[in-house]
């Protein structure tokens, strides 16, 4: 069995998409990039939640931590006058791995109800130490009035260069997870998420095969929430409450865990749904809630798996 | 005689008052079929896992190469060379057959902590993990779900899955249990064949099968070892034919039926 590549159906679909997504800045209309790199964002972040959740079967109620750690750390130094993105995302992404490390190390030592809690807890936590800190705006959060810059004039203050670079930075998760699901660390934590027991008793170290894919997630939030800075220009605590971390759960379970195109899919349900109804009412919740509710009852897999009844989900 | 692989002395488990096990002691020899057989309930298999680490004696002591091994971690163990199979089957379902294997074969070369290439075009990975379908007869079966195969071919994926890990100790928790004739008799068959290359302590309640495999047989009832040696003198002892006793008319009737076959099942 070589390795060998073949331009299938998959690649033509995600070529097609990539496409669209592509065009949106061409329709002239900065509100909708600004929608589409937020939907591309959380995307991201919810991929990486559903690393952990869906592939690895650990529920975690505390994933807005990690979205709120790379964004407080790219406020705070912007704050000391670091802009250089080499910098602050390196530090950004390192620091929200190394808090998933701590994190992970404590809350993978339980599982089921008992990770949710811890998760949770960690996460507010962080939300509450966040919001204490009023050398950057305590409960307000703090403004962040120019973007990260790459130097030699290469800058992000063109919405439309962001977009970009979030869509790319979308496209290369996208492709690293896939490499990772299917690699055999991947397919280590499939087995872990079946059959933990069975696991050990072939002889993995299963703690160790968690923690790392912990931190990875966790990582990859902290990357979505420097993105997440540099698109608003504003970081408060609110990034970090349990309610968000709520939502992006909201969006893999909705778009289809386990899977890796869901969680984006998701992501774009939700905040479409969000943006389309809350311009009727404010509680949009109201309508949101049972269509959730139908997804979750009817639509096994989420909308992935409506989409795909019975077929090879991947 | 040589050295033992692996070596129980005194292990003892308590659940509440009951003492699970008490004061087993029992040693497997390279390439030896030792079969532990005892009414249900008797320890067998908290036995088993204390071997392989999911219990802790709460005394005594197992030792595996001459090394002690008692507080080790399950995948420790695993990794030193002891595989089990459950007496309940135990596989992952939502894999192939040859991913079953394949992830058995992964556990037994160096970490996996490896994220780019694909699993499933690692050479080394699935051309071992072939060769013990081969062995257990399911190479036709490899791509299928694990899910989708019977009940006697999900015990023998479990079966190659244990062996799969290359493993120089076997603990097989009534490998045959649920098979269907056919099945069982293929299944001793490979069994047989891992005679000299593998040592196996074997858990069945199938008298005929296990007289016919054992090399030693001991027999555990109420956690204790009441007896232990070659089957032709466990079948004359009259300490099991007592304990059998008290286990209703079937299993009496299993077990004197292999008795009076005599000689003519015993290797």
């Amino acid at each position: 069995m070589k390795e060998d590549f073949r331009f299938g159906k998959r690649h033509g679909a995600f070529l097609f998409v990539m496409l669209m997504l592509a065009a949106i800045p061409f329709m002239g209309e900065p509100f909708y990039v600004r929608l589409a790199s937020r939907i591309l964002i959380y995307g991201l972040c919810a991929l990486s939640l559903d690393l952990i959740l869906g592939y690895g079967g650990m529920v975690s109620l505390g994933h807005a931590a990690f979205l709120g750690v790379g964004a407080y750390t790219t406020g705070i130094l912007f704050h000391n006058g670091v802009q250089s993105a080499w910098i602050v995302w390196s530090a950004a992404v390192g620091i929200s791995g190394a808090a998933a490390l701590v994190i992970g190390a404590i809350s993978l030592r339980t599982t089921g109800v008992y990770f949710i809690m811890i998760t949770l807890a960690f996460a507010q936590m962080i939300f509450y130490f966040c919001a204490s800190l009023e050398a950057y705006g305590g409960d307000d959060g703090m403004a962040m009035w120019s973007r990260n810059t790459f130097g030699g004039g290469l800058d992000l203050d063109s919405p439309v260069r962001l977009y970009y670079l979030i869509l790319v930075a979308l496209a290369v998760a996208f492709f690293l997870s896939r490499r990772l699901v299917d690699s055999r660390f991947g397919r280590v934590i499939r087995g872990i998420r079946e059959n933990e027991g069975r696991m050990r008793s072939i002889g993995y170290p299963t703690f160790q095969y968690k923690l790392v894919l912990f931190v990875i997630s966790g990582a990859a939030a902290g990357f979505a929430g420097v993105l997440l800075a540099n698109l608003n220009g504003y970081i408060s605590p609110a990034l970090i409450h349990w309610t968000r971390s709520g939502e992006i759960l909201v969006m893999v379970i909705l778009g289809g865990m386990g899977t890796l195109i869901g969680p984006i899919l998701g992501a774009a349900c939700l905040l479409l749904a969000e943006e389309i109804l809350s311009g009727f009412t404010q509680h949009w919740m109201i309508f949101l809630g049972p269509l959730l509710i139908l997804v979750v009852l009817f639509g096994r897999g989420g909308l992935v798996g409506l989409a795909t009844r019975g077929r090879y989900r991947g | 005689m040589a050295d033992a692989l692996l070596s129980v002395k005194g292990a003892t488990k308590w659940f509440g008052a009951l003492a699970a096990t008490d004061g087993v002691g029992l040693d497997l020899y390279p390439g030896e079929i030792h079969a532990l057989i005892g009414p249900n309930g008797a320890g067998k298999t908290t036995l088993i896992h204390q071997i392989t680490g999911e219990l802790t004696p709460d005394e005594g002591s197992i030792h595996f190469r001459g090394r002690d091994i008692t507080r080790l971690p399950v995948h420790r163990r695993a990794g030193l060379g002891l595989a089990r199979t459950y007496q309940i089957t135990n596989i992952f379902e939502g894999f192939s057959v040859l991913e079953n294997v394949s992830l058995a074969v992964q556990a037994r070369s160096g970490h996996s902590f490896r994220f780019w290439r694909r699993a499933a075009t690692i050479r080394e990975l699935y051309e071992p993990g072939m060769a013990v379908l081969d062995l257990v007869g399911l190479a036709d079966w490899a791509d299928r779900p694990a899910a989708s195969l019977s009940h006697g071919d999900q015990r023998k994926v479990a079966i190659a899955m244990a062996l799969a890990m290359n493993p120089e100790v076997l603990l097989l928790d009534e490998p045959l249990a649920g098979m269907g004739p056919r099945s069982a008799r293929d299944l001793i068959e490979v069994l047989d064949g891992l005679r000299g290359t593998h040592a196996l302590l074997l858990v069945e309640h199938d008298m005929d099968a296990v007289f016919s495999l054992a090399d030693r047989i001991s027999v555990l009832v109420y956690g204790r070892i009441i007896a232990s040696g070659r089957p032709e003198a466990i079948r004359e002892d009259q300490a099991v034919m007592e304990a059998y006793l008290g286990e209703g008319e079937e299993a009496v009737g299993a077990l004197e039926t292999v008795l009076e076959k005599g000689t003519t099942c015993s290797h």
